[in-house]
């Protein structure tokens, strides 16, 4: 059944992302929320590295946690979809169920 | 040391302080923390320096809009700083280009410095605080 990842690290502060992409299957979603958004940005090694794995797996960045941080969808890495709190409510009941990687 | 002249005439002594900042504002308390303690240095007219390093750098990143998260947007106070006269603002060289930014994408003026610049500026302080 297919999982809905959360990340909320810093994808340079820890290694919850790169964990989260080594186990979770083809298939899973993953959303990066709070300060793991900076993972989602172009021209970071995180963004290089999430970019590789848009194809089996989708790869959400919540918008209003972007925003607050100074960043627009325009500077997300593509292949990675933006949502809003509504659309992380449709994800959680979209998935099997959440798991989150804090 | 004019220092201890200072000190016997019963005028406080000036100490350098410097604030190192290295996490992103928002998901920790750590950066909204390290401003308190910047006012409170230059309150008691001290040689206070404001540096950001790693994902510090993140903290005076330009455009943030927090409405949407319901935290307070407190990135203008780095542009007040300077009224009260914290004006040594420094910022890593190597942490702005792993994260892809340059100087223009932050939102006060800094010096942009080298680690290797930057190690020797931190030996040079009397009290170093870590945020």
């Amino acid at each position: 059944m297919a999982v809905l990842h959360t990340t909320n690290k810093s994808p340079m502060q820890t290694r919850d992302l790169e964990s989260c992409l080594r186990l979770s299957r083809p298939g899973s979603g993953i959303l990066l929320m709070e300060d793991a958004v900076y993972g989602a940005l172009k021209e970071t090694a995180a963004g290089t590295m999430l970019s590789k794995t848009t194809k089996d797996k989708r790869i959400y960045v919540l918008g209003p946690d972007l925003a607050a941080r100074g960043f627009t969808p325009e500077e997300v890495v593509p292949g990675v979809e933006v949502v809003d709190y509504g659309g992380f409510v449709d994800l959680a009941v979209k998935y099997h169920h959440v798991q989150a990687w804090v | 040391m004019s220092d201890t002249q200072d000190e016997g005439r019963g005028i406080p002594k000036v100490k350098r302080f410097m604030l190192v900042n290295r996490k992103a504002p928002y998901g920790t308390i750590y950066a909204l923390e390290a401003l308190e303690v910047v006012l409170i240095a230059a309150a008691f007219d001290q040689d206070v320096s404001l540096v950001f390093v790693d994902d510090g750098v993140y903290q005076i990143r330009k455009g943030q809009q927090t409405k949407d998260i319901g935290q307070k947007n407190f990135s203008p106070t780095y542009r007040a700083l300077g009224d009260y006269d914290i004006e040594k603002l420094y910022v890593e060289r190597e942490s702005l280009e792993a994260r892809g930014l340059a100087a223009d994408d932050l939102l006060v003026p800094v010096q942009v410095l080298g680690a290797v610049e930057l190690g020797a500026l931190m030996d040079e302080q009397d009290v170093v605080f870590s945020f």
